[in-house]
């Protein structure tokens, strides 16, 4: 259970940006977690709904957009979308590789203040 | 404030940070100070049990004598692992965690500024027994090694992927026993391999010694020339 202590440092980064901007209230938090970050959303959002209350993002909407793994095959120098398991097989010559150009995000990417 | 003037004052912004922020420059900082100490840090990885201890405790005695190695060791609670791991010749120190399933970045940057590093070329950090948790925190480490043994699954690198994708190494750990267990060795290599294709696998016994000559020459090779 990592998510607890990821969302504690989600909503301190929150509260900062929001505070930069002479906001006093978080509205909306807009998170992108890869599908291989490690990260499991549902877990993430039990925390943020402990959390939260104290926070200046109390009764803030939570928003996870979740990112695809996708690999890339140094053979053909072809990306593609990881659809099977975690196995990143080339579509085109079906060689197995290793290199991850997306999934790990664990990112802030929005907020809505006020 | 009525909500209504709330409504038709909210902006929104885009931010773009990773929420490991913190993490991620302590652990950048703790590579820097590494580096510039000259030592190769390791990151082991593996569920509890399968052998990162007694991996340790021998290639302190080995592999350790040639060169100076020290020990950051996180459990939970107890003092175990540091007592076990415990040279005269190795500086160890142990991160009780609490609750916590992971070491982060603070924890390790702590730990090395209380041990005498002197001489040190190389820090194993023996993280908390977990292949869910730690697989997200970077400590710094110069390269991460995940140990999976014989008397885990041949599927484990199927079921736990992001921390094996992750490795840089993976040590299939405990071969003596892979046969008395009816574990499939090739299963669990073809399984890694696809899972982690750019991992470099080495087996290994840390009981038999079967093994340990080849993770040796890997350290070897991590080891900055002074």
């Amino acid at each position: 259970m990592h998510e607890a202590g990821i969302m504690e440092s989600t909503l301190a980064l929150a509260a900062a940006k929001a505070r930069d901007q002479g906001a006093t209230r978080i509205h909306r938090i807009v998170l992108r977690i890869g599908a291989l970050s490690g990260v499991e959303p549902e877990a993430l959002r039990f925390a943020f709904d402990a959390m939260a209350k104290q926070t200046p993002a109390a009764g803030a909407v939570l928003d996870i957009e979740t990112v695809p793994a996708c690999g890339r095959c140094e053979e053909c120098d072809l990306e593609f979308e990881v659809t099977s398991g975690f196995i990143f097989t080339c579509p085109k010559c079906g060689r197995i590789s290793g290199d991850l150009n997306q999934g790990r995000e664990l990112e802030l990417a929005r907020l809505e203040i006020s | 404030m009525s909500s209504d003037s709330a409504t038709a004052s909210i902006r929104s912004i885009d931010v773009g940070i990773s929420l490991l922020e913190a993490n991620d420059r302590l652990a950048e900082r703790n590579r820097a100070e590494f580096r510039r100490r000259c030592i190769t840090a390791l990151n082991l990885l593996s569920s509890p049990g399968a052998g990162k201890t007694t991996l340790l405790e021998r290639t302190l005695d080995q592999f350790g004598r040639e060169t100076r190695c020290a020990v950051i060791v996180g459990d939970l609670e107890t003092d175990n692992d540091a007592r076990r791991l415990r040279r005269p010749h190795a500086p160890v120190v142990q991160i009780t965690t609490g609750t916590a399933c992971h070491l982060e970045a603070a924890m390790v940057a702590r730990s090395a500024a209380a041990m005498d590093l002197s001489g040190v070329r190389m820090l194993f950090i023996e993280n908390v027994g977990n292949l869910v948790c730690p697989a997200s925190f970077d400590l710094g480490e110069t390269a991460r090694v995940v140990l999976l043994s014989t008397t885990e699954g041949e599927d484990k690198p199927l079921k736990y992927p992001p921390i094996f994708k992750s490795a840089q190494v993976v040590l299939l750990t405990k071969i003596d026993v892979a046969d008395v267990l009816g574990f499939d060795r090739a299963a669990a290599i073809k399984n890694i391999h696809r899972i982690a294709p750019q991992a470099k696998l080495i087996q290994l016994s840390a009981r038999t010694g079967e093994g340990l000559e080849e993770w040796y020459d890997f350290l070897r090779t991590l080891v900055p020339r002074t």
